[in-house]
């Protein structure tokens, strides 16, 4: 049971499908020049990141520097990167551990009852997917005043994670709803409580569901700015995209520490790309493959 | 799942639906409250310190009389079309061709991903950098013209989530029968021919699943505004959520950005009953043969 659509015949097929026969000089000329859109910015970034600021001024980002230099570098992490780093990867664990908590128990419900209750909660979750943070920043705002949950942590993680809540009950009931009956039927007769089945048959069977979710979810806390820059203040709770986006008016002028700060914030995300790579490429190929 | 079963064998492995309970609760309050208190808030007048104090309609008339809202409610539109056209064309031709099989492809398809490492922020600011007039790539004033930062912001857009749409479509694209291949290839048809009646009727889901992803998310390009354009020059980038947070969180007049914030709220409530008319989202079925 894979999130990833069942490729079906391409299992059996010959590796070589019927448009790889023929070298196809367009769509290489075209894959050529998305190569180059995608690569110069990135090379331009690091680059400049290693420009020393006295250089900067009148510099061309795409010429390489005359004289390399970290000292950009040695900036930004001087200057509370960690804290943000930690704040950051707090909030990320947090708004898993939540989604899942909740998410999971839905969407077995969702997929397993037919009452007129459970089609119900379905449905608000899908009209929810399309609900903009930005259209309700302004009520949360007061709530998170009320709850006395301003400029802390906790004010970021809450409505993260109920942001996340519809696209991730998706993704999970569309896994679930892929697990036979039989098995659940076999279970039964075996008189298996449903909290048992939870956890001995659904929770197993969607393991590619639930990790799709952990990379999504964790993704919405690791990209989210509008939270952060509305709901904190202090330097206390400060997250990572906000620290990115202070950095702007801290550093004013100072392009290559700006951009040595944008590389770092990619680095953490890039290591669990090249251990994670499978999980995260074919969980999110399965958010729309169907 | 449609088939008639027999009761006994259906009760089998039934959850208590309390168990969805907390899910419910939870959502209900940090997302659908919000929702309605945009809706109150929008008849009050409020500064974010003290009580919101009802006005009745004056945010709404104001808002109707709004000049920025006619300019705002444009720029949102004429750049989620626009962000939507770039977008699919590419990630659909590229998905496409990264549904094949060979190793460069699969190295390719790697390297195209990593947009999507940087979050919205990052790459805002990286684009800023890059198209500083002073030191970019570019030595002209783009983000200073209206057409230079608004094609600015649909590139830099695209830039971010094309590796993600390209995904989509290289999921939907592998899983095309290759049967249909091989008989049009019989008839003689040629890779052209193949791509327009084949690949692209096959794709019709998946290019709806990826349109309306790709609608709403540009509804929310607010972090690449923010940093980009400031909703400038002038106010000729300031997308609806802009104009939101300009009106809230700038200009302290809470009461008129809900009342723009139930406009965003009734915009995507409509795209999302159209999201789940048009993709079958909301049917509970399995999408997978003989389940």
């Amino acid at each position: 049971m894979k999130t990833a659509p069942a490729p079906g015949p391409d299992r059996t097929a010959p590796r070589r499908r019927h448009w790889s026969r023929r070298a196809n000089p367009l769509a290489g000329a075209g894959s050529v020049i998305w190569l180059a859109v995608v690569i110069v910015p990135v090379y331009a970034m690091i680059s400049a990141s290693l420009t020393h600021q006295s250089e900067a001024l009148g510099h061309n980002a795409l010429k390489p520097p005359s004289h390399p230099t970290l000292d950009n570098y040695d900036t930004v992490l001087h200057n509370g990167f960690g804290h943000l780093l930690w704040n950051t990867a707090l909030v990320a664990a947090a708004v898993v551990v939540i989604v899942l908590a909740l998410c999971v128990p839905l969407s077995y419900v969702a997929v397993r009852t037919r009452s007129v209750w459970s089609g119900a909660a379905f449905r608000l979750f899908l009209l929810g997917v399309a609900i903009p943070a930005q259209a309700v920043v302004v009520p949360l705002y007061l709530m998170i005043a009320k709850l006395n949950l301003y400029d802390s942590l906790l004010a970021i993680i809450l409505p993260t994670a109920a942001f996340a809540m519809p696209v991730s009950v998706l993704i999970l009931t569309g896994t679930l709803r892929d697990i036979s009956e039989d098995l659940y039927e076999a279970m039964g007769l075996d008189g298996a409580s449903t909290t048992r089945m939870l956890f001995q048959l659904v929770i197993p069977l969607a393991k590619g569901g639930i990790s799709t979710v952990v990379v999504y979810a964790a993704l919405q806390a690791w990209n989210g700015l509008l939270f952060p820059l509305i709901f904190t203040q202090s330097d206390g709770p400060r997250v990572l995209t906000l620290g990115l986006f202070n950095y702007v008016s801290e550093f004013g002028v100072n392009i290559p520490a700006l951009l040595a700060s944008v590389v770092l914030s990619g680095v953490p995300i890039f290591v669990v790309y090249l251990v994670a790579r499978r999980a995260l490429v074919g969980g999110l190929m399965g958010v729309g493959g169907k | 799942m449609g088939r008639p079963r027999s009761a006994a064998r259906n009760r089998a492995g039934r959850p208590n639906a309390a168990l969805a309970l907390p899910a419910i609760l939870f959502f209900a309050f940090f997302a659908v409250a919000p929702m309605v208190l945009a809706f109150y808030l929008s008849f009050t007048q409020w500064n974010g310190l003290g009580d919101p104090r009802p006005v009745g309609l004056a945010n709404w008339r104001k808002l109707l009389n709004d000049d920025r809202l006619t300019q705002s409610l444009t720029v949102t539109v004429v750049l989620t079309v626009v962000s939507w056209a770039f977008q699919t064309v590419l990630s659909l031709l590229l998905g496409v061709w990264a549904a094949g099989r060979q190793r460069n492809r699969a190295v390719l398809s790697a390297i195209f991903f990593t947009p999507f490492l940087l979050s919205s922020t990052a790459i805002s600011l990286l684009f800023y950098a890059l198209l500083d007039p002073n030191f970019g790539i570019i030595h002209a004033d783009t983000l200073g013209t209206t057409s230079g930062a608004f094609l600015a912001i649909v590139f830099v857009g695209g830039w971010q989530f094309i590796p993600f749409h390209t995904l989509i479509y290289q999921g939907g694209a592998r899983q095309i029968p290759e049967v249909l291949y091989q008989a049009a290839a019989i008839d003689g048809a040629g890779r052209l021919r193949q791509f327009f009646s084949i690949t692209l009727p096959q794709l019709r889901n998946t290019a709806t699943t990826s349109g309306v992803l790709m609608i709403v998310g540009s509804l929310t390009y607010f972090e690449t505004v923010l940093i980009l354009t400031q909703g400038g020059p002038g106010t000729d980038t300031a997308i609806l959520p802009y104009l939101m947070y300009q009106a809230g969180f700038k200009s302290y007049d809470f009461g008129y950005a809900s009342a723009v914030a139930s406009f965003l709220v009734i915009a995507a409530t409509a795209l999302s009953l159209l999201m789940v008319r048009l993709s079958g989202f909301g049917a509970m079925r399995s999408t997978r043969e003989g389940m």
